[in-house]
């Protein structure tokens, strides 16, 4: 994936249901103090223009079909990145009525980014394994 | 035929041009991201970003939606190829390219035209909401902005008596004071509003925008992707060097290669270059100074531009 991306990562980010904790840190990660710009990495208004999803927050059921649409949309070869606690295993919100699973219970997942939210700089230095930069 | 230039260098200017324009849009467009982000704070990213994007998209799989025909693969084709020929053609380096004769200033913007007709065609045939709606966007600037190039254009060509680009740039550079005159400075400032208008760039259009209701060029390719979406922005960032190219070469011709050899050639390409690097990294700073104009306000900048180059016209039969 490294090889394939060399210097250039573009996501598409999908809140399928979080608390928005992680979207203020995914935010701060282009921000001029973390700059993730200068790794080659951007976040795409489209998912065809994307290597890869962004996925936070545990899956409410309303959100599950349109993540799996989103991720169809992505070209192959893609990537999917469950970023937060609530993405890997449901978090607090394990068990609750409004949701489905979590992001692998919906779509493939091919790196978990831990941390209730993860702070930039884990985002960051997890990110860069996927761009090889 | 105007000169004796021979084929083989002539052939070799056309050549030049389209291989400078091919590896120096991507790079123009990576200066100038790289501007703008020192001039937020940021470090950003490298210059050769753009190229780096390219050669990912390139390997990666298209996808479309059911929805389209042939005209959506077709589009960033019609858009790239359009751009070789204005690149091909026009006197960017060297006052005689091959074919240099067809370079009538009427074809060159109608072949820049045609790409963006293309584009929005692409757009309509994705069958998407977002496509259809940044189609007419573009269009309705596009129709604004188009006939102010074309008028530009005209008053810098009353004076040369000729339509022909090569013969107004071979004649600014024999008469270096003819620059000077009202019809080029007023020229000069609608030719600047044409080229941020065409090109997608600040207040007309944020190139880096997320939000689907604000953008204009970013929701007609929104259903692009793979080896199509890489050929649509190597295809956006030849038009912006082929406008800036042509800019330098109308308001600032010196160096420009006039006679044949690898010298001139080399002092043309180097000049140009270096030409269109200082336009680029003058149209970051003012990105950064301005905010995105309303929609409905663009058709006021725009008229005021074809309204300047209009003025430009009169003041050149004037004078003539």
């Amino acid at each position: 994936m490294a090889k394939r991306n060399r210097g250039s990562l573009q996501l598409r980010h999908v809140d399928a249901g979080s608390c928005n904790g992680c979207e203020l840190e995914i935010a701060s990660i282009f921000s001029p103090v973390y700059d993730a710009e200068r790794f080659g990495m951007r976040l795409e208004a489209s998912p065809r223009h994307a290597d890869g999803l962004l996925v936070t927050g545990p899956v409410t059921r309303n959100m599950a079909d349109p993540l799996r649409k989103t991720f169809e949309a992505v070209p192959n070869p893609r990537v999917v990145v469950a970023v937060g606690d609530c993405a890997r295993n449901c978090g607090v919100f394990s068990g609750a009525y409004g949701v489905e699973g979590a992001v692998a219970d919906v779509v493939p997942v091919d790196l978990e980014i831990p941390g209730c939210p993860p702070d930039p700089q884990t985002i960051i230095t997890a990110l860069r394994g996927l761009s090889g930069t | 035929m105007r000169t004796g230039w021979p084929a083989a260098s002539m052939v070799a200017v056309s050549l030049l041009q389209v291989v400078g324009v091919l590896v120096g849009g991507p790079l123009l467009v990576g200066l100038m991201r790289t501007v703008r982000c020192r001039l937020e704070g940021r470090a950003g990213p490298p210059v050769r970003q753009p190229l780096l994007d390219l050669r990912k998209l390139a390997r990666r799989e298209r996808t479309t939606s059911d929805e389209t025909s042939w005209i959506f693969p077709l589009a960033p084709l019609v858009l790239v190829g359009s751009t070789v020929v204005v690149a091909a053609i026009a006197p960017l380096l060297a006052t005689d390219p091959a074919y240099g004769w067809s370079a009538d200033l009427f074809a060159v913007v109608f072949l820049l035209l045609l790409g963006s007709v293309a584009l929005a065609l692409g757009a309509l045939d994705s069958g998407t909401a977002f496509g259809g709606m940044g189609a007419s966007r573009a269009m309705t600037i596009g129709a604004l902005s188009e006939p102010a190039l074309l008028v530009v254009i005209l008053a810098l060509s009353v004076p040369a008596h000729s339509s022909n680009l090569p013969a107004i740039v071979t004649r600014s550079l024999a008469h270096p004071l003819w620059l000077a005159t009202p019809e080029r400075l007023l020229a000069l400032v609608a030719f600047v509003i044409v080229i941020v208008a065409e090109s997608g760039r600040l207040p007309v259009d944020n190139p880096s925008t997320h939000l689907e209701l604000t953008m204009i060029h970013e929701a007609m390719v929104l259903e692009y992707s793979g080896t199509d979406l890489a050929l649509i922005k190597l295809g956006e960032s030849m038009r912006l060097a082929v406008l800036m190219a042509l800019f330098a070469d109308l308001f600032v011709p010196w160096g420009v290669a006039s006679a044949p050899g690898p010298i001139h050639l080399v002092v043309g390409l180097a000049t140009t270059v270096a030409k269109v690097a200082a336009l680029g990294v003058g149209l970051a700073i003012f990105e950064v100074t301005v905010a995105k104009l309303r929609l409905f306000r663009v058709p006021e900048l725009l008229a005021g531009a074809f309204a300047l180059s209009v003025l430009a016209v009169l003041s050149a039969l004037v004078v003539a």
